[in-house]
């Protein structure tokens, strides 16, 4: 048996290290043919990495084992990326409180001659540290350890996942560093320039082979819910992604690229992606974090089977046609529109399908929210996932879009569902990891929890609340006339009022900052000060589990 | 009737098929007809593709990510149309590689700003803009004036754009670098021949510095081109050249 395993994975390595030599020499070919000098940079960052990744990849053939086997389940891969989560959520977190201060006190980073400390630069890069970097670690995370519990089986193909979970930092990196440079596709949420697409694109097929594979061993007999949504999330990524970011590089050597559609069909094919960047990547990914851990912390099967079916399959139906609502009034032509709100109001049923399923969980245990904060924060997380999905819904009515578009309102509802749904959600989730994989009986302090969370609620809330009255406030401004007919405001002053409203915003983003600080200092000493647990529960599959798929 | 949906719990390659199906569909029925529909983008006169300078000044605006903070699509609403100018029309943004049409306005709509302002004005408000505009919270890009534009592969950003059917001609694309120094330098050897490949466009020194082709000369080029190529004076939605 050991002496198979060695060799599946001596395969798995020396295809890794054919793939990292591929890119060696691609990087080496690049750096000495690029014409900008953002792209060399990107190239030697690539080299390096692919360096490091060799060197890796040979000690771990010398070392002849394939990694830790004490549990049946590979745990190293998922711990490596608790860890990563909480360093670009802290990362992303701190850098949207930057730009925050940027709007709110423009005089306080004044640098005329670095255009990499602008808001324009900044922006791209908390939005993918947060999206990208945190969600993307916490899903990939969760999903290593949620596909091996209720499969039962451990992850396929050895090397891989560490491939999948490496081959994800260097993208993050080569983003970033990109950002700072300038490297943007010019596109929200897809700014990565044609190269670290590509290398996108290899990581993630590679990811949806390692859970296909793993999938595809499972003891269990039916795939749990929560590996639909994450199924669902893998595949939807890939499709949008590739279609998204198709573009002509200026060059082999050169950083810029053009896209290939242009206008109307460009922004149509963009916000199909970013409006389903939301619906896969933050919705149906997280959702399928809310289906493990809810039930696994309540202790109690999934509310409803049917529901459950039901709402996950007009949750992607559905999804995929919203992206028009925001496009209204635009050239798009209106049929598109239309089609586009229709959908989106539709969305409202499935969306809620899955918050009902979800506090519906808690049916019998909800003595529970009392006691377990961390159960608490799971369970909030749902309710702000109902709340900026029934928000969602009436945004994308031509009438209100009318007035919400172009303002901070949008900014708001994407915080309440990002803030709310999507960062208490990995919270809860990262909280309920970190004693299971390091075996650990308890967090090292339950009170600590309570800090984070109404630290971040309060954040949220004023954060949310701030947002929704500037933003209905500059709508209203800009349309507002006087008696003589003639506009009331110029732009300039609907700028000038939004002063207040940007510092309290701040402040609210400050204190989420400070909860996720709290809680990487919990787990940070949960890991470091337990004695480690004599029993794991966490290697049982889930009863939860059990119970939905039959 | 539930005991169907055990097809999809039990076979992977199953799920997997009926997850691509369910998300393809939309995508599907929305996106490709805007390829196909003629209706889609008009064919309006004034609509032209971007001098060299004036693509060059489009590179810095996605480069500094402007998008963030700025739109460029005008509204068919009342005081949109009043407070910016005509609502935007499909085929300006055809030679948009990609659109940037924006999503947020923490500054002003972008899409018809070209001409509203002097170079003069662009130039000091990009160095600094709470020197012309105390409320403003948009940050400084004085290194623009400072940092020479670079020319020196401007063809094969043209050829790029031709290869997604924006007509470049040979001579433009050959002469592209050249082309890109010229619009910036009206007393230059080059700017008649530059004018004969592009026709009417503006030809000046766009940031003060003549001595230099700076980024900030190329970025006010494209500023001041922005929605003004089409003569709202005498175009006519309702005719049915503007209504295919």
């Amino acid at each position: 048996m050991g002496a198979t395993r060695r060799s599946e994975m001596r395969s798995d390595a020396i295809a890794i290290l054919f793939i990292l030599a591929a890119i060696v020499v691609a990087a080496i070919f690049g750096a000495a043919n690029a014409i900008d000098r953002p792209f060399a940079v990107q190239m030697w960052t690539l080299l390096a990495a692919c360096l490091i990744g060799v060197a890796m990849v040979v000690h771990v053939i010398g070392e002849g084992h394939p990694g830790d086997r004490s549990s049946r389940y590979e745990n190293g891969v998922i711990k490596a990326g608790v860890i990563a989560s909480m360093f670009w959520g802290v990362a992303g977190l701190l850098v949207g409180v930057v730009i925050a201060l940027q709007l709110a006190f423009p005089s306080i980073f004044y640098f005329p001659e670095l255009g990499w400390t602008n808001f324009g630069r900044l922006r791209p890069l908390h939005t993918s540290a947060v999206i990208f970097a945190f969600g993307g670690n916490v899903l990939i995370a969760t999903s290593f350890y949620v596909v091996q519990r209720t499969c039962r089986a451990r992850l396929a193909g050895g090397l891989w996942p560490w491939f999948v979970f490496w081959g994800y930092q260097l993208f993050i990196v080569l983003a970033a560093t990109g950002y700072l440079m300038g490297v943007t596709q010019g596109r929200e949420y897809a700014e990565p320039p044609w190269y670290t697409d590509l290398w996108l694109t290899l990581v993630w097929v590679v990811y949806l082979l390692v859970f296909l594979g793993t999938l595809w061993k499972r003891q269990e007999k039916h795939i749990y819910v929560a590996n639909w949504f994450y199924l669902s999330f893998i595949v939807t990524i890939a499709m949008l992604h590739i279609v998204n970011n198709l573009a002509i590089p200026v060059g082999f050597g050169s950083s810029f690229s053009y896209s290939l559609f242009s206008g109307v069909q460009d922004a149509l094919t963009q916000w199909w992606y970013g409006h389903n960047a939301v619906g896969f990547f933050l919705t149906a990914g997280f959702l399928a974090i809310m289906y493990y851990f809810i039930p696994k912390k309540a202790d109690r099967p999934v509310y409803s089977y049917r529901l459950s079916v039901i709402h996950f399959w007009a949750l992607i139906f559905l999804y995929i046609w919203a992206g028009p609502h925001h496009l209204h009034y635009t050239a798009l032509p209106q049929w598109a529109q239309t089609l586009g709100a229709t959908f989106s109001i539709m969305l409202w049923m499935p969306s809620w399908g899955g918050m009902i399923n979800g506090l519906m969980t808690l049916s019998g245990a909800w003595d529970k929210l009392r006691t377990d904060p961390v159960l608490r924060m799971l369970v909030v997380s749902v309710a702000f996932y109902g709340m900026s999905t029934f928000e969602g819904p009436v945004m994308s009515v031509r009438a209100v879009n009318s007035l919400s578009h172009y303002t901070d309102w949008t900014i708001g509802h994407v915080h309440s569902g990002a803030l709310g749904w999507v960062g208490f959600v990995s919270f809860g989730a990262l909280y309920c990891l970190v004693p299971w994989l390091w075996r650990r009986q308890r967090l090292f302090s339950v009170a600590l929890v309570d800090w984070h969370f109404w630290l971040a609620t309060i954040g949220i809330v004023l954060y949310i609340t701030s947002m929704w009255v500037a933003g209905v406030m500059q709508g209203l401004m800009w349309r507002a006339y006087n008696d003589f007919g003639f506009l009331e405001y110029a732009f300039v002053e609907t700028v000038e009022a939004m002063h207040p409203y940007y510092a309290i915003r701040a402040l609210g983003g400050g204190l989420y900052l400070v909860g996720a600080l709290i809680m990487v200092y919990n787990l940070w000493r949960t890991v470091r000060s337990d004695a480690p647990a004599h029993e794991r529960q966490a290697d049982a599959p889930a009863t939860g589990a059990q119970v939905a798929a039959e | 009737m539930w005991s169907f949906h055990k097809w999809f719990e039990r076979h992977t390659l199953i799920l997997l098929i009926g997850i691509l199906i369910a998300v393809s569909i939309g995508g599907l029925v929305q996106i490709t007809p805007l390829f196909f529909i003629e209706s889609t983008i008009e064919q309006v006169e004034g609509v032209r593709p971007y001098t060299p300078l004036e693509l060059a000044g489009r590179r810095i605006y996605v480069r500094e990510g402007c998008y963030t903070c700025h739109s460029q699509m005008i509204r068919p609403l009342r005081d949109e149309v009043e407070r910016y100018g005509h609502y935007s029309l499909a085929a300006e943004s055809m030679y948009d590689h990609p659109f940037q049409w924006g999503s947020k306005r923490t500054g002003p709509d972008l899409a018809r700003v070209g001409g509203r302002y002097s170079d003069e004005w662009h130039h000091a408000h990009l160095v600094d803009p709470r020197s012309v505009v105390p409320e403003s919270v948009m940050p400084p890009y004085a290194f623009l004036a400072e940092t020479e534009l670079d020319v020196a592969h401007m063809d094969a950003h043209l050829r790029a754009n031709r290869a997604l059917r924006v007509p470049y001609t040979d001579e433009q694309i050959a002469n592209a670098a050249t082309d890109a120094r010229a619009q910036a330098t009206p007393f230059g050897e080059q700017a008649y021949d530059f004018g004969q490949r592009y026709g009417e466009v503006a030809l000046r020194d766009f940031d003060g510095d003549p001595a230099r082709v700076t980024e900030m000369d190329a970025l006010i080029a494209y500023l001041q081109m922005l929605g003004a190529g089409v003569d709202f004076s005498t175009y006519q939605a309702e005719t049915p050249e503007n209504q295919r």
